[in-house]
């Protein structure tokens, strides 16, 4: 008996020596996706999908600098070296390409590649149209209508209307290489073996386990070449095994730790990542029904959430207070006239001058929430005490929960199917990137759906106004001041409860050095090194 | 026995047919859509309609039955919406995977389950009788899942001898194999109880048969008391045996899924979450198919044995 203990022990113990050493110079990221984005060019799995596989093998003509934390990621040249608006005519955009820049296979990048990439997802009938792909981002790149070559480093691009939103779209559109795809023929196999400019490469591809990457030695920007010689992808949707491949050394980071081992994590020696990032956790109301038909009532419910409540005891401090769509000293801020802090008693006066009252005419509402989800937090957690704050003033919402994506198809239908018709919110977080992600798809008035996404429907005719000014308006200072006018009206008609933003989390072995957390969703990985 | 076995084989036929239209019905009845799931939450309803006429869904689901059946006729699973990939690769990888864990974890089972419950029953009454049966009892009420994380706490993070999960860190074969340790061992624990229990009682039947008391009255060693006691319940042992290892077969959606150990379990919950229905679809089927060419083969053999099953 006690043999065959030592025989196991030895055997376990050999077991684990062997496998303790590890390449230099590699970084391994365990991400929240269960599955590895998609490698063919457009990714999928949202923002995720962008930050990891989109921007790490590709790269869009404009592309985002991520290489500061102190200010909000802005727009820099990416595969075009500059654009600009024709003069006189206002729908068409010049860019200049980029010379002497080469795809992972050989190929030169050129004004072709451009043209190709952006057929492979507007064109419906070219050979090289990528169905998925299109369907993970046309939508991004909604004005753009038409594309064409002037010469072998310039192209033209033609929108449906003017709009200064451009630089925002084609931020979207990852250039692939043609050379490649004529290979195969075949986006599936290009997958497999994809091809494009940025700083890393594809070198191992094992479906649903791993993304194995190395650093683009010839890539054109010296200045943003991979310090690390290896980046490995790993899908690890399950939070309780992330952290657990993070403590057992088997990956160097992992996205969103759950927060409540934040605490322990920084005992333990790792580093947490944080900074804040244009995201939004809110209560999207519906605005032709009682009870949030009524301004009072929703600035009521405003004044009934302890945000700062959530954030400190619910999520570790991994979000800070939300009190608009954008957070304070975002350009888009303004100076809105009410700050929605935690007032009960001003949130029980603003119910009384509303017609409701506590115990004999309560609000009530039906609040369409998710248990999970890209971008969630921890919905269930926060919703109940939502709930519990609103019950104290007297508004009583009951909540919904459902799954994930049943959420996002019953939002899309919008509030009038019968599904949908006893409803009076849902709980979805969103990104403010640009300002159509912001603002336009969810204020205007032609944003109504099934054409886009404004389901309370918020109608005003001076927001949709403001909206248009600024899609006109070419000047990014100027664009931010007209963006800052429409935030204060909509603060002031609180058409959602603001609850948080998300501060992005993300644990970091020590080993781990020279990241800098961006306010972004994305990240720059060039200038990480792992000891 | 030849027409015996025609016979089975052909009434196998209808069965993975039924099979076939019940995960067929049951995947395409559960709530939430295929496409849905794979585009982004910002796009549009018309964007979505446009992928699902690209991905056939928006034809009447007997359609999509007959085209899904069809395609299956030519060994052709169809391809997983999320990966893009043939089905019938998945399948095939995840297939072996869980196949490995079920022989590690059963014959882990055997050789511990089979020791303990005979040294239980040969010590009935002492210590080490009371150990085996508190294992055993501990075996088969802990969930195998929630073993699995105390595993992982103990001996991924605690003391950081074995990876916490995946089936690789793309090393070799030693590399595997200490992938495979910990969910091994947390496999292994319910089938671990269930034989010490069993061959416990088995080997007990028998020590207490009158034969013993001759061959110990004639002086025989223990060692060879042992020998006959150990032959005698082997039957009863055997039978238990291979229920657990057929239990083991069908792998292990939770122990997979807390160890992201990539065998179906795991792609079977990966594909759920996604909607993956080709995915979800071929899996089930594949596993299906599995079981009943299994029972067929457990028949024959049990005819091959005893003829008269044959007759009935």
């Amino acid at each position: 008996m006690k043999r065959i203990v030592f025989a196991l022990l030895a055997t376990v113990f050999s077991l684990s020596l062997a496998g303790a050493a590890c390449a230099q110079g590699t970084l391994r990221i365990g991400m929240t996706a269960s599955d590895i984005p998609y490698t063919g060019g457009q990714t999928d799995n949202g923002f995720e999908g962008f930050r990891f596989v989109g921007y790490q093998i590709y790269e869009p003509l404009i592309a985002w600098d991520l290489t500061r934390g102190d200010r909000l990621a802005p727009l820099v040249p990416g595969l075009a070296e500059s654009w600009e608006v024709k003069k006189g005519e206002p729908t068409k955009w010049t860019f200049k390409l980029r010379q002497n820049v080469k795809f992972h296979d050989g190929s030169p990048f050129n004004a072709d590649a451009v043209v190709f990439s952006f057929e492979s997802i507007k064109k419906k009938d070219a050979p090289h149209f990528d169905p998925y792909g299109s369907g993970q981002v046309a939508f991004r790149l909604a004005s753009l209508k038409a594309m064409k070559k002037i010469d072998d480093h310039t192209i033209e691009i033609e929108t449906d209307k003017p709009t200064s939103f451009v630089p925002y779209q084609i931020c979207y559109m990852l250039v692939v290489s043609p050379a490649q795809w004529q290979k195969f023929k075949d986006w599936r196999k290009f997958a497999e073996q994809p091809s494009g400019t940025g700083p890393y490469r594809v070198t191992r591809f094992v479906p649903r386990e791993r993304l194995e990457l190395e650093a683009n030695k010839q890539y054109w920007d010296a200045k943003r070449r991979p310090k690390i010689d290896k980046l490995v992808l790993l899908p690890l949707p399950e939070p309780t095994t992330r952290l657990a491949a993070l403590r057992s050394g088997q990956v160097d980071w992992i996205e969103v730790p759950p927060p409540d081992s934040i605490p322990q994590l920084k005992g333990a020696g790792f580093q947490i990542a944080m900074n804040s990032y244009p995201h939004n956790w809110t209560h999207t109301l519906r605005l032709d029904k009682e009870p949030w038909n009524n301004k009072l009532v929703r600035k009521a419910a405003n004044y009934a959430v302890d945000r700062v409540g959530i954030c400190k005891s619910l999520l570790n401090d991994t979000c800070i207070p939300a009190t608009g769509v954008v957070y304070k000293g975002h350009p888009w801020f303004g100076k809105p006239k009410e700050t929605y802090e935690y007032n009960p008693a001003k949130a029980k006066e603003l119910l009384r001058q509303a017609g409701f009252d506590g115990t004999k005419h309560p609000a009530k509402a039906v609040q369409l929430i998710s248990t999970s989800g890209s971008g969630q937090m921890l919905p269930l957690a926060m919703n109940e005490l939502i709930q519990k704050n609103l019950k104290e003033v007297g508004i009583d919402i009951d909540l919904q929960p459902v799954e994930w994506n049943t959420l996002l198809t019953r939002w899309r239908a919008g509030f009038k199917t019968p599904d949908n018709e006893g409803l009076n919110a849902w709980n979805i977080s969103w990104n403010f990137l640009e300002p159509w992600s912001g603002f336009g798809r969810f204020f205007h008035s032609k944003s109504v759906v099934p054409v886009s996404v404004n389901t309370m429907p918020y109608i005003n005719p001076e927001a949709d106004k403001l909206i248009d000014e600024a899609e006109r308006t070419f000047d990014v200072p100027k664009q931010n001041e007209i963006l800052a006018k429409l935030h204060e009206i909509i603060v002031d008609d609180a058409p959602w409860i603001f609850v948080v933003h998300d501060q992005n989390p993300r644990a970091l072995s020590a080993k781990v050095k020279g990241f800098v957390q961006p306010q972004s969703w994305f990240v720059d990985l060039t200038a990480v090194t792992v000891r | 026995m030849w027409t015996y076995a025609g016979r089975r084989l052909l009434l196998a036929i209808p069965t993975l047919l039924g099979a076939s239209i019940i995960v067929f019905a049951m995947v395409h009845l559960a709530p939430g859509d295929p496409i849905a799931a794979v585009m982004p939450a910002e796009s549009s309803k018309a964007e979505i309609e446009a992928t699902k006429r690209a991905y056939g869904f928006d034809k009447p689901l007997p359609v999509q039955y007959l085209v899904w059946l069809g395609r299956i006729a030519q060994g052709d699973l169809g391809r997983s919406i999320a990966t893009r990939r043939a089905v019938i690769l998945d399948v095939r990888d995840a297939l072996a995977n869980s196949l490995v864990l079920a022989l590690s974890s059963s014959l882990l089972a055997f050789a511990v389950g089979v020791a303990l419950g005979l040294l239980a029953a040969f010590r009935q009454g002492r210590a080490l009788d009371k150990l085996a049966s508190a294992i055993a009892v501990v075996g088969v009420s802990i969930p195998h899942y929630w073993a699995g994380i105390i595993l992982i706490i103990i001996f991924s993070v605690q003391l950081n001898w074995l990876p916490a999960m995946g089936a690789s860190d793309g090393g070799d074969i030693v590399d595997y194999l200490r992938h495979m340790t910990l969910p091994t061992v947390a496999l292994a624990l319910i089938p671990l109880g269930v034989i010490t229990r069993v061959v416990r009682s088995a080997a007990l039947d028998v020590l207490n048969q009158e034969f013993v008391l001759a061959l110990r009255a004639k002086g025989l060693a223990v060692r060879r008391v042992f020998t006959h006691v150990v032959k005698n319940s082997a039957p009863q042992i055997f039978t238990v045996l291979g229920l657990q290892f057929g239990f083991q077969l069908g792998g292990s959606v939770l122990v997979e899924t807390v160890f992201s150990w990539p065998g179906t379990g795991y792609l079977l919950n990966l594909a759920i979450f996604q909607r993956d229905i080709p995915v979800l679809q071929g899996v089930i089927l594949v596993l299906a198919t599995f079981f009943v060419l299994l029972n067929l083969a457990v028949d024959l053999l049990q005819t091959l044995v005893d003829p008269r099953i044959a007759r009935h």
